[in-house]
């Protein structure tokens, strides 16, 4: 999950297809790959379990199953944390992708379950194109590039496919995010299409703008698992696209009803 | 939305447990020591002292402070008896 641009929303986007696709069934690890910079724990709700992170597994300082943190909320999801007091020089592209193959090969159960492998490894990517990048991508079969309806992200958005295309990663899938239905329709922001005709790449999915992404990261509580968000609706069809399944996009257009918003009031302050 | 919160009894807004956790986080950022770890360092604790007197565990708390810049670990272990008998 890369976008070069920051704060497009790629660590939003990562832990919400994550506990999407672990909703599904699927066996999942989140992989923060922003050395320095660790947030993908706090957007999970997940940093007061931290012990080990991703360089101490590098370093041989601990195992790796020691570092992985199991999500209690959602079965089958775990976080792999990034180090917050190294920097990006820490680990190599080489390191990386041998993490990603353990990870890959890793086998994980407890009394209650039998031994499993992981099905989806997700990594989030620093934003940028140095090191940190070049970390991320090294082990990754495929690249979702998230971006938002602004010049400068997807000016970005263009430079990350030219450099994933360097490296082998073809046909990079696209989420558009924080798209405003609203604007658009006034002509005032960039639309699905005008994004996709400049990019030339495939659409993955589209997450409108949405106040409850700024309140389920407050608590700590990923989208995903809410049914009445229209953010949380987007990221769950994204993960059933990941997975094969032929999912239309939904419909933006369409007003939440009065008791859908209420819902999403009182699930959210309640 | 502020009627309705009160009507419903909400719990704490959003924002105020994003303030908290964040508080929380930066403390064991700026120390370089993880939440896991200090639960790891607050067990050993346990284990020594007990060595020395009886303590009651599930009173302990080990927190990080900070105060003008200060940084500190702040224990507070409530002591049960005396020294343990030797076994």
């Amino acid at each position: 999950m890369t976008s070069g641009k920051g704060g497009v929303g790629k660590t939003t986007a990562t832990a919400n297809v994550g506990a999407a696709l672990a909703a599904l069934g699927n066996r999942v690890v989140l992989v923060d790959a922003d050395i320095g910079l660790r947030n993908l724990d706090v957007v999970l709700g997940l940093e007061n379990r931290i012990v080990y992170d991703l360089v101490d597994v590098i370093d041989g300082y601990c195992r790796l199953k020691q570092a992985l943190i199991r999500d209690k909320r959602f079965e089958g999801l775990y976080l792999l944390p990034a180090a917050q007091t190294k920097d990006k020089a820490a680990v190599n592209p080489e390191q990386m992708r041998q993490l990603v193959n353990e990870l890959k090969e890793l086998e994980l159960g407890d009394e209650t379950e039998t031994p499993r492998q992981f099905d989806y490894v997700v990594i989030d990517s620093p934003a940028g194109i140095e090191q940190g990048f070049r970390n991320a991508i090294s082990g990754a079969d495929r690249a979702f590039i998230v971006t938002t309806p602004e010049i400068s992200a997807v000016r970005d958005a263009d430079r990350i496919i030219g450099l994933l295309e360097a490296e082998e990663l073809r046909r990079p899938q696209l989420i558009i995010n924080r798209l405003r239905p609203g604007m658009v329709r006034s002509g005032d922001m960039m639309g699905i299409e005008d994004m996709i005709d400049i990019l030339a790449v495939d659409l993955l999915g589209v997450v409108p703008e949405d106040d409850g992404i700024v309140i389920s990261t407050n608590r700590g509580v990923p989208v995903a698992g809410d049914a009445s968000s229209r953010a949380g609706r987007a990221y769950r069809n994204i993960a059933r696209r990941i997975t094969g399944e032929d999912v239309p996009l939904m419909d933006l257009e369409k007003k939440d009803s009065f008791f859908g918003r209420l819902g999403q009031i009182l699930r959210f302050r309640g | 939305m502020s009627w309705l919160d009160r009507l419903f009894k909400r719990k704490t807004p959003s924002k105020n447990v994003a303030k908290e956790r964040l508080q929380l986080v930066l403390r064991h950022d700026r120390m370089k020591l993880p939440p896991g770890l200090l639960a790891a360092l607050k067990d050993d604790l346990i284990r020594v002292i007990s060595n020395y007197v009886e303590i009651d565990e599930a009173g302990i708390s080990v927190e990080l402070n900070e105060r003008n810049s200060r940084r500190s670990l702040v224990a507070s272990i409530p002591v049960v008896g005396t020294r343990r008998k030797k076994d």
